[in-house]
């Protein structure tokens, strides 16, 4: 009885401690900014929410999310699209250098995205993508598609094989078989694979703000340069912060039965 | 609806999956085919079906040569050894599947999908899953796909294998129950010999990828072309023993001397295998001129209400097959008695020249 009260004291206080940061922003969120600057008050003494009506009015905060939200979810597509049949082909097809090519693909992930900055900047700056959504979807997905590629390969490799022969025995074909049995048969996975890639691709914030100027700005860019003329509008900021955080609420909401299903069935 | 295999060979790294394969299945049979452990069955139902092209040889169905032909043209089914169903359809869906691709009208569908269903014992599950049902239920499952579509060609792949002993049994009378009005060729793989003598039909054996003997399971049972046939299709292997006849007695590795009586009186002098089935090695004699061997006990193992008892001298061993539990130590000497009109005979070179006298209706 007394060892349970102390692990939930404990826990207590871990929580308390991770929630600190949190609490913080979102106690900035609702006070003005004089307030903010004013002194220490534990919660908001003038509550309001003109930091977030100032967000949803005014065109270059919201773009910002509305950038984000674009870019990341082509590239969650694009992701998808390119790591299904490759994942297919690691683990039903044996080829010339199979094994290195897979290995390859995950070393592609060791390099830091600043490594490929330079020429990812000069490269879209020549070809005219510079500053579009598909820009900064197509940079992430250097690092998305080969993370994809071995989740997903591992769950494919937990499906038998006699499950394709199963169905083309049946008479499927193979794009009606890959779509309509075998994609739901790894579903978790594919779950799993897109909660990957949409984390890696609304967090990164380098190339994304290195590949864009005005018209795919992502919000974490905006957030960096919201200096107005009266300095920092600190309360907006920390509306955009508490805001930023939820998309990311959502996804994991979303996906946690298949991630918790997901992570037992698969290699990660 | 023959279908032939002419030739058939698949090679793959230089290992012979099947040799030389040359067999014709017919239209209504039930054909068992019959190995160890990567004597070729799989490979072979694999190129029947389709599913892996073979290096050498035709596959002709109807005369027609079908050997490139893609599995979704073919008209097959195939039942595996795993339990493998739709696992994100109900067990009504997994059914209907093979009819919904063929573009069936919808009210035909439902028809034979709950005229195979009740066949099968699970119209009660039909908005089941599949992961929810018990092993047996699940292999029904498979089974009322594969049987729904009216295929020409049915495979199974050691279908009973993952079961247990009473499920097994029950499906495998229902199973032959089933084909015995169909039009279809069924081919069964299996490792036990016991299940092949149940399942009857024509009964081909397999070994390390060649083609050992085929023909109606009583044929091949009684008469087994050669050694490895004989020891394929009996369960424990049939017990062998080199011997030499001469003009008036017969001598078991130079060892046991025995007077010629009955039929083996008509062998000519020379060097024989001769091949005695587990289960007609008796403790006791049953006739005057039982072959008698002095033995001692090398293991004796007990399995449900039979005894497998293995026994040896200082030239050979063998293997007997006891009714009841019998215990023995190790050691113990034994008198055995091997009855004259059970023995097989083959040549030195191994092929059979002599079966047993059947009386009629008597036990083999």
């Amino acid at each position: 009885m007394r060892q349970t009260r102390s692990k939930n004291i404990g826990i207590t206080i871990y929580i308390l401690l991770l929630l600190t940061p949190v609490y913080w922003l979102l106690n900035m969120s609702f006070k003005t900014s004089r307030e903010i600057l004013g002194g220490l008050t534990l919660w908001p003494q003038n509550f309001t929410f003109d930091n977030y009506v100032v967000i949803f009015t005014d065109p270059s905060w919201y773009n910002g999310y509305l950038n984000s939200m674009a870019y990341v979810s082509i590239n969650v597509v694009i992701t998808l699209l390119v790591a299904l049949p490759a994942a297919y082909a690691f683990s039903r097809y044996k080829f010339l250098g199979d094994k290195h090519l897979f290995f390859w693909l995950l070393s592609n992930r060791m390099a830091p995205p600043a490594v490929f900055l330079l020429p990812f900047f000069q490269l879209y700056s020549s070809i005219g993508l510079f500053d579009t959504h598909i820009a900064v979807a197509l940079a992430h997905c250097l690092f998305n598609v080969p993370l994809a590629v071995w989740i997903l390969e591992g769950f494919m490799k937990g499906v038998p094989r006699e499950y394709d022969e199963m169905a083309y025995i049946d008479g499927y074909s193979f794009p009606r078989f890959f779509i309509k049995v075998f994609l739901p048969m790894i579903r978790s996975g594919i779950g799993v694979t897109a909660f990957f890639a949409f984390m890696f691709s609304w967090v990164e914030l380098l190339l994304a703000r290195t590949l864009t100027a005005v018209d795919a700005q992502p919000i974490g860019a905006i957030m960096t340069r919201t200096i107005g003329a009266s300095g920092i509008d600190w309360g907006v900021l920390a509306a955009a912060g508490v805001l930023t955080i939820i998309p990311g609420l959502l996804v994991i909401w979303f996906v946690r039965n298949h991630v918790a299903k997901g992570f037992a069935l698969g290699r990660v | 609806m023959s279908l032939t295999l002419e030739n058939l060979s698949r090679t793959v790294d230089g290992i012979d999956y099947v040799r030389d394969a040359n067999l014709t299945f017919e239209a209504g049979s039930f054909n068992v085919l019959l190995g160890r452990t990567l004597a070729g069955k799989t490979s072979m139902m694999r190129l029947m079906a389709g599913l892996d092209k073979p290096t050498e040889g035709r596959v002709l169905h109807r005369g027609e040569d079908v050997t490139g032909q893609s599995v979704q043209r073919r008209n097959i089914s195939m039942i595996y050894q795993q339990f493998i169903n739709y696992p994100t359809l109900t067990v009504y869906e997994n059914i209907a599947s093979p009819l919904r691709l063929a573009k069936m009208a919808k009210s035909e569908i439902d028809r034979r999908v709950k005229e195979t269903a009740s066949m099968l014992q699970i119209e009660p599950l039909l908005k089941r899953y599949p992961l929810e049902l018990s092993g047996g239920q699940q292999q029904r499952t498979a089974m009322a796909r594969a049987l729904v579509k009216d295929a020409t060609l049915v495979l199974f792949d050691e279908p009973l294998v993952n079961l247990d002993y009473k499920l097994r049994e029950e499906l495998r009378a229902e199973l032959r129950e089933l084909f015995r009005e169909r039009q279809c060729i069924a081919v069964y793989a299996t490792t036990e010999a016991n299940e092949a003598l149940a399942l009857g039909g024509t009964t081909t054996l397999l070994h390390e990828g060649r083609v050992v003997q085929t023909g109606p399971v009583m044929d091949v049972y009684r008469a087994p072309t050669n050694t490895l046939a004989a020891q394929l299709f009996s369960e424990p292997p049939m017990n062998m023993i080199r011997g030499r006849v001469t003009s008036t007695e017969v001598t078991f590795d130079e060892y046991s001397h025995h007077a010629l009586t009955q039929e083996l009186e008509k062998l000519t002098p020379g060097d024989y295998w001769f091949g005695i089935r587990p289960s007609h090695i008796s403790l006791v004699p049953t006739n005057d001129d039982d072959l008698e061997m002095s033995m001692e006990v090398a293991l004796s193992e007990i399995s449900g209400s039979e005894t497998f008892m293995h026994v040896e001298n200082s030239h050979f061993e063998m293997v007997m097959q006891l009714m009841g539990v019998h215990q023995y130590h190790t050691g113990a000497p034994v008198k055995v008695y091997l009855p004259v009109n059970k023995l097989f005979v083959f040549d030195s070179s191994e092929q059979l020249v002599h079966t047993p006298s059947r009386v009629s209706g008597g036990a083999l």
